[in-house]
Parts: structure tokens; C-alpha cells; sequence
């Protein structure tokens, strides 16, 4: 036990830098940050596990250690409870009267087995199990317990933070979950492969082959605000192909009723508005991109880039001039500030507006590296491969409009449209974990709630006729209100004839 | 509406303050303190006045005792009436809160204080009616309300608003209530445990401050009875709230049932504290003291929950920033 009180004191300790550091798979962007703003101290608390604690060595050890030593307490106790349960109450102590609770020997009329069968029944109506034996001196005793509930429920609460503990594990092997920005329209529809999540993660059981099939498309993205600007609902409507080349079903889901699947469930975390822009060429070609722009700021205040890299293409020679590729730069307010601020002052799109920055040269897109689609390749731009051809404030652009750039080339911004952040998350041991805590809290219920204890009553004969009872009590657990129910069974065990005990 | 509540809030916290002054008077100048001992039976008493009085139980009313009607009774019960009546204030305030606002009460962090003293409050009063020879107990009852309440409308203060998306469901109901109903029984807990290490101190014979208070509380084993009660009762109650409907919810809105978000993890801190406190309690050779101590740390950790980690740190849960989803 006291092995148990340090651990569990440790794991509460181990628990806390989680809620100091930011952790990598909370918020991955602040742990940028933190190893952005403490450059020295930062890997070293890398090194340490400080930025996912609770994936870290030292803090399963511990874990690991309490249920361990759990396993080791508990086995030997079911194995005692189990006997405990099977075996008789044992007979009563010689001297009564060192007991607890005692009372003293009263005279009867009746017979000692008639006395010990009445006390018997007493306390079978009290729900104590109980045991009549007669003795070689012609008493006999009575022996009854009561409270076993309350170790089974001690027994059942630690096998339960047991099965919690697997159910944990278990989802975590055999569990996976994707995000990635779904933006309305047919032609933005996604199929469930780790390839078109933004940021995935399968569990170490899982392969990628084994994602469940099904297909997506966000037919329409409705968000109702307050004055204030504050959310008032999500509703997400879509369509869902569970079956290749299988009919689209109609679906909905908001925030807390996500859309549940057989293998897997699509929860919205947040969302916000992509840009339709059209390029035309200098051939005349044109190009239509749909791009998400990430929110700032509640009121959505909103960035992102587009990049052009296949255009201006010469038809004669069918050859791409990277010097000619575009990128444009823009924050989208989607209600403007009409005191010319630099954010959004309402969510919804009231008075939208694009400030946009054109950039021409090469984009950097194919040296291979990895490259965020919110942001142009700010080294192409310090070197000055990709240089600012709009003017030095940004072109502001309402839906419809169009800026014409200084080669006669155009961009539309053709209009917005809105887009959800999904999670498509799947558990498989889910069940098990809520049915470990619910069997849990009822085993922890019976036993703070119960009182083992034992009763005794000895009858000895009297000379003549009639008999003399004997009580005695003895609580296995802190119980203060067992001297009022050993007056009551005293008093019970003694029938009626006695008048008041 | 709102405006109503604002006023109620404030003269809440003036009805604890009061109730707070008569309990001090009471300790002051009532029959079984040192000054009002001294004036009721001179000699005698005077010699032993610091020593543990054994005639405090709980159970018996601590008035029965004596004799005649003493300024002491007087203002105890005067303080007992002004905890009713900011009660009932206290009431007030989260009903027209609630109205004002056309929802639960509990959608931002100072609603959710407000409730929780709330249930603090009624449990204080559900102990103090069931045992009465606790009443002593009420100034610290009422200094933790008022200073409760205080920082909850100096520091958390919000004005009224309407739920975020993600609150806006009925596990919200659920969750929040019960973890609400836990915390105010676990938060009054810590009053008891408190007053038993004082009382232990002072019946080992230290008289500095605070065991000196330990004259006047009841016996050091109907207090840590009383702790055990409330935390055996608030625990699984917090366990259900912290640890079963919230994970529920969580799952359903985002879609995980847990992941250490900084609210998460210290509702898991302030659980394995307390399973630490009951088993503490439960093993032989560990001192009730120590026990005791552990569950005044779970009473810290609590605390860390409602304005620490509010505070300090960002995470989903939006009772502190109401922006975004
Ligand atoms: C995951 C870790 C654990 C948690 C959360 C936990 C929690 C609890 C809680 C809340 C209680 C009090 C309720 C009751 O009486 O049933 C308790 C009691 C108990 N625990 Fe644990 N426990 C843990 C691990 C252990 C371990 C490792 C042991 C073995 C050394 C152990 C042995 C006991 C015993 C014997 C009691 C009963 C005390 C009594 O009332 O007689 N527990 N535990």
C-alpha cells in the first residue's frame, strides 16, 4: 500500500510539466514557438520527454510500476475474497466482552436452539450471512457478516483502472486519425488514404492499407455568429460514398454530433474561407485555384498564398519559364473594418474584401523540400529570385474584381468559399475504456459506501429453563454508526419477547 | 437581469463578509472563548483555558451546553442567519445569471465559480444543520466563500454571453454540473481536514498560530470523520463529472475522450491526489495526519483548476476565452 501511495503521488507529479510545456501533440505550433523563443534551453527539455510527456519513458515507467504493483495487490486480495466469500463466518471469540461493540448476557425463556435460530433469522433479514453451531456444552453460537460488497467493489475498481489502462493502450495500437481542410464544392471531395490527410498518424498496429474506405465532399458550410461576433452553431453538410464508386449519401455534422462511420467518426474542428482565384496568361490561358486561407483571429482575419508555377507557358515551344511563375500574397477580411484596420471586425462575410501581393520569379516549389502551402518560400524572396511586382501596399480586391498586373496579365478573385477542418478519428477500444470507467465508479461507489463487519451471539442454557444471549461486534472498517446497528440487531436477535433491549 | 445579478453578486459577497465578522466576534467573545470564559466562571477556567476542552463533540449542539443564553450563541446565531441569508443571495445571483443569459449559469469561468461556491455554500449549511456543534467551523467556511467570491468577480468576471457551439450540449449539463457539485464538496472538504491538522497540532500542545484556533473546533476525530465523509462522497461524484461525462463530451466535440489538454490534466492530478488521500487513509501505517495533509494537496490542486489553469494556461476548454470553437 504504501508502494501504491508513492506511485500514485509520482504519476500526479509526472502529470504537471504536461500542463507547463506545451506538448507536440496538443499544440505543435506553440512547441515551434517555445523552441523558437528558448533556443538553448528548448532540446534540452526535448531530450527529457518535456514536449510529450505523457508518451514519454519516465512517465509510462511509472505508470507501468503502479499497475504492477496493482496486479500484485490485487490478485492475492481476490484470491482471499474469493475464499472469504466461500467460507463460513468463524465462530464466535471465547471472551465477548473484549470485543468492540458487547453486550452483555440476557435471560430468555425460550430454549438456546430456539434462541440462536431466532437471532439467525434476525440477522438474515438483515442480509448477514450466517452460521449456527452448537457446542459440546449445550450453547450455541451465532456468527454473521455482513459488507462483503465493499471489497468486491474495491476489487472491481482496480481491475476496472485496469481495463481502462489496456482499453488505453489498445486504442492506441490499433487507432488512427487524420485531419485535413475540406473546402465545399464537388470538385474538392476527399477519399479516406493517408496520403490526402494534411497531418495523420496510425497506430503502430495499423497499416495504411487498412484505412476503411469512404469519400467525402462538403456540399455546404453554414456558421451562424452573434453580434458580438461570437459562434453561435456549425452545420456541416455533405455527402458520403462508403463503397467504391458507390451512390453519395446525403449527411450532416456539427460540433458535438460528429458524423459516425462503422470504422471511424468525422469531427469538425474548425473552419473558415478559401479563396477562388483565376489567373489568365500571357497566352490567354486561364487557371482556377481554390486556396484555403488559414484564420488569424476570431473574426477571422485570414492568410494564405496561391501559387501559379505552371503558366505562361509558350504554346509554340510547350516550355514553362520558372522566371514566370506567380505567387500571390493575401489576407482576406471578410468584413471589413471601414476605419481602415488592418483585421476583420465581423466573422461572417458582411463586406469581404482580398488585400493581395503579386510576386513573380521562381516559386522554389521543386528543389523537393518540403513546402507550406500558407506561406511562399521566403528564401526565393530574400535572394531575390521571386520578386514584388504589385505596387508597396497590397491590391485590395472585393469579390468579382480583378487586378491586372504589369504584364497585362489578370487576376480575378472570382469569390470565397467556405471550408471545415475535419478529424476523422477511429478507436476501436472506445467501448471498452467507457465500460472499464463506468464498472469503475460503481466498484468505488460500494466501496466507500459499504462496512465489513461480524456479529456474535452466544447462547448458553440456564439452569433450569430458558437461556442467556450473549452479543458481540466487531466492524472491519472504519464504521461509526456501527454502534447504533449492533443496539438495533441486538435488539432484533432478541425478538419481541424481551420487550426493549 | 444581468445588472441584477451583478448587484446580488456584490452584496453576496457583503452577507459572507458579515456572516464571516460574526463568527470572529463569536470566537471573540462567546462563552467557551478565552475572554468569555474568563468573565462567566473566573477562577478555575482561567487556569485551564488553553487546554483542550473534551466537552466539544459534534454531536452535541455546542449551545446545550451551557447553561443560560451568552453573547457568544447570540452572535453564533446571528452569523448562522447571515450564512442563510448569503445563501440564498448567492442563490439569487446565479438564478438571475442564468436568466440573464437564457442557459445554465456555468459557460465561462466566473459563472462556473459562482456556481461552485454555490454548492459549497450548501453543503457547509447541510453539515452545519445536520451537526451544529460545528458551527465553529464558520468562519472558515465563510472566509473561503467570500474569498472565493471575491476573486471571482475580480479576476474571472465576465459579462453575460452566450454559450460557445461546443458547449452547447447536454453533456455540458452534466458534465458541468456534477464536476461543479464535486468541486464545491471537495472544496468544503478541505475546510474540515484543515481544522483537524489544527486541531491535532493543538491537542499535541502548540499554541502558535494557527493551532491556537484548535481551542474552539470540534474534537480532532469528528473532524477527520467529517473529512472523510465529504471527500468519500465528492470523489466519485468529481470521478463521474472529471473522468467519465467529460471524456464523453469530449469525445463527441472533439473527437477524443481525452488528451491532456491543461483542464484535463489537472482534473486527472486532482483525482490520483485524492485516490492517494483514500489510500492513505486506508493504510495502517500511515498517520492520519499525513492523509490529511494529502487531501488539503488535492484541495490545492482544485484550486490550481478553477483560476490557475484558467489563467495561465491556454487550452479547448473555453471557459476562459470564449473566442473561437
Ligand atoms: C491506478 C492506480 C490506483 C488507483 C487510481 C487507486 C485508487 C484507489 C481508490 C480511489 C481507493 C479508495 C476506494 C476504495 O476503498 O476502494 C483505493 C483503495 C485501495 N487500493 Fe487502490 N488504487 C490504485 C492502485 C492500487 C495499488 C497498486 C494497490 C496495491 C498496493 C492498491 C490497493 C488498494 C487497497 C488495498 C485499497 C483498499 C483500502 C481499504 O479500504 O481497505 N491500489 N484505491
Amino acid at each position: 500500500m504504501r508502494t501504491a501511495l508513492v506511485l500514485l503521488f509520482l504519476w500526479a507529479v509526472a502529470a504537471i510539466p504536461g500542463s507547463v510545456w506545451p506538448q507536440r501533440p496538443v499544440s505543435p505550433e506553440r512547441v515551434t514557438q517555445y523552441f523558437r523563443e528558448h533556443p538553448d534551453l528548448a532540446p534540452k527539455l526535448d531530450t527529457l520527454g518535456a514536449f510529450d510527456v505523457y508518451s514519454s519513458a519516465w512517465f509510462a515507467a511509472i505508470y507501468l510500476l503502479l499497475f504492477t504493483s496493482l496486479v500484485g495487490c490485487v490478485a492475492p486480495r481476490l484470491r482471499d475474497h474469493i475464499r472469504a466469500l466461500r467460507t463460513v463466518p468463524p465462530d464466535a471469540p471465547r471472551r465477548m466482552d473484549r470485543l468492540p461493540q458487547h453486550a452483555a448476557g440476557e435471560e430468555r425463556t425460550d430454549a438456546p436452539a430456539e434462541a440462536a435460530q431466532l437471532a439467525a433469522k434476525a440477522l438474515r433479514g438483515e442480509r448477514f450471512r450466517t452460521k449456527i453451531r452448537e457446542h459440546a456444552d449445550g450453547s450455541w453460537t451465532v456468527s454473521a457478516e455482513k459488507g462483503f460488497l465493499k471489497e468486491t467493489g474495491n476489487l472491481l475498481f482496480h481491475a476496472a483502472m485496469l481495463t481502462v489502462l489496456l482499453g488505453v493502450g489498445f486504442g492506441y495500437w490499433y487507432g488512427w486519425h487524420g485531419n485535413r481542410i475540406l473546402v465545399e464544392g464537388q470538385d474538392q471531395a476527399f477519399c479516406n488514404s493517408v496520403t490526402q490527410y494534411d497531418e495523420s498518424s496510425l497506430g503502430p498496429r495499423v497499416q495504411p492499407s487498412d484505412l476503411p474506405f469512404f469519400c467525402l465532399r462538403l456540399d455546404d458550410f453554414a456558421a451562424t455568429y452573434q453580434d458580438s461576433g461570437q459562434a453561435k452553431s456549425f452545420a456541416a453538410k455533405v455527402e458520403l460514398q462508403t463503397k467504391q464508386d458507390g451512390p453519395w449519401a446525403p449527411k450532416e455534422f456539427s460540433v458535438n454530433s460528429p458524423l459516425r462511420l462503422s470504422q471511424g467518426n468525422i469531427y469538425p474542428l474548425g473552419h473558415g474561407y478559401a479563396m477562388v482565384l483565376r489567373y489568365t496568361d500571357r497566352y490567354g490561358v486561364s487557371q482556377t485555384k481554390v486556396v484555403p486561407f488559414l484564420p488569424r483571429d476570431g473574426m477571422f482575419t485570414s492568410e494564405g498564398v496561391a501559387q501559379f508555377p505552371d503558366i505562361n507557358i509558350d504554346p509554340k515551344t510547350n516550355k514553362r519559364d520558372v522566371k514566370l511563375q506567380l505567387g500571390f500574397e493575401g489576407v482576406f477580411l471578410p468584413t471589413v473594418d471601414p476605419n481602415g484596420g488592418a483585421s476583420s471586425i465581423f466573422p461572417a462575410e458582411n463586406d469581404p474584401v482580398l488585400f493581395l501581393t503579386a510576386y513573380r520569379g521562381d516559386l522554389g516549389v521543386e528543389v523537393g523540400l518540403p513546402q507550406s502551402v500558407y506561406s511562399l518560400n521566403q528564401d526565393q524572396i530574400d535572394n531575390g529570385a521571386l520578386k514584388k511586382i504589385s505596387g508597396d501596399r497590397p491590391q485590395r480586391l472585393t469579390p468579382g474584381q480583378t487586378m491586372t498586373l504589369d504584364d497585362g496579365t489578370k487576376l480575378e478573385f472570382v469569390g470565397t468559399r467556405e471550408f471545415a477542418t475535419i478529424s476523422v478519428r477511429y478507436d476501436p477500444a472506445q467501448p471498452y475504456v467507457l465500460g472499464g470507467a463506468v464498472v469503475g465508479l460503481l466498484g468505488l461507489m460500494l466501496s466507500l459506501s459499504g462496512h465489513r463487519r461480524r456479529m456474535w451471539f452466544r447462547i448458553t442454557p440456564r439452569e433450569g429453563s430458558g437461556s442467556l444471549v450473549e452479543a458481540g461486534g466487531l466492524p472491519r472498517s472504519d464504521y461509526p454508526g456501527f454502534t447504533d446497528e449492533f443496539g438495533r440487531l441486538v435488539g432484533a436477535a432478541r425478538g419481541p419477547e424481551e420487550g426493549t433491549p | 437581469m444581468a445588472e441584477l445579478s451583478n448587484q446580488l453578486m456584490g452584496i453576496t459577497v457583503l452577507a459572507y463578509l458579515l456572516a464571516m465578522v460574526f463568527y470572529a466576534a463569536e470566537y471573540a467573545f462567546g462563552a467557551r472563548s478565552h475572554i468569555g470564559r474568563a468573565a462567566a466562571r473566573p477562577a478555575r477556567q482561567l487556569v485551564g483555558a488553553g487546554a483542550p476542552t473534551d466537552d466539544i463533540s459534534d454531536e452535541s449542539p455546542a449551545v446545550a451546553a451551557e447553561p443560560k443564553r451568552d453573547r457568544g450563541e447570540l452572535l453564533g446565531t446571528i452569523a448562522v442567519g447571515l450564512t442563510w441569508l448569503a445563501f440564498a443571495l448567492h442563490l439569487g445571483t446565479v438564478v438571475t445569471r442564468g436568466i440573464a443569459a437564457d442557459r445554465m449559469p456555468w459557460g465561462n469561468m466566473y459563472e462556473y465559480i459562482l456556481t461552485v461556491g454555490l454548492v459549497g455554500s450548501a453543503v457547509w449549511l447541510g453539515v452545519l444543520t445536520r451537526w451544529p456543534g460545528i458551527r465553529h467551523l464558520g468562519l472558515f467556511a465563510t472566509l473561503a466563500l467570500t474569498v472565493l467570491l471575491g476573486a471571482d468577480g475580480l479576476i474571472a468576471y465576465a459579462p453575460v454571453g452566450p454559450l460557445v457551439p461546443a458547449l452547447n450540449s447536454y453533456w455540458f449539463i452534466i458534465h458541468v454540473s456534477s464536476i461543479i457539485l464535486a468541486s464545491g464538496i471537495l472544496l468544503i472538504g478541505g475546510v474540515p481536514a484543515a481544522m483537524f491538522l489544527i486541531r491535532t497540532g493543538y491537542d499535541q500542545g502548540k499554541r502558535r498560530f494557527p493551532y491556537a484556533l484548535g481551542a474552539k473546533v470540534p474534537a480532532a476525530a469528528a473532524l477527520e470523520r467529517l473529512t472523510f465523509r465529504l471527500h468519500a462522497f465528492g470523489f466519485p461524484l468529481f470521478t463521474f463529472g472529471a473522468l467519465i461525462a467529460g471524456p464523453l463530451w469530449a469525445e463527441a466535440s472533439w473527437g477524443r475522450y481525452w488528451g491532456w489538454d491543461p483542464k484535463e490534466v489537472w482534473a486527472f492530478i486532482s483525482f490520483v491526489v485524492y485516490a492517494a488521500y483514500l489510500h492513505a487513509r486506508a493504510t495502517p501505517s500511515v498517520k492520519r495526519t499525513t492523509a490529511t495533509w494529502i487531501a488539503l494537496l488535492g484541495f490545492v490542486t482544485m484550486l490550481m483548476n478553477l483560476f490557475g489553469v484558467n489563467l495561465f494556461f491556454t487550452g479547448l476548454h473555453s471557459y476562459a476565452n470564449a473566442g473561437g470553437m
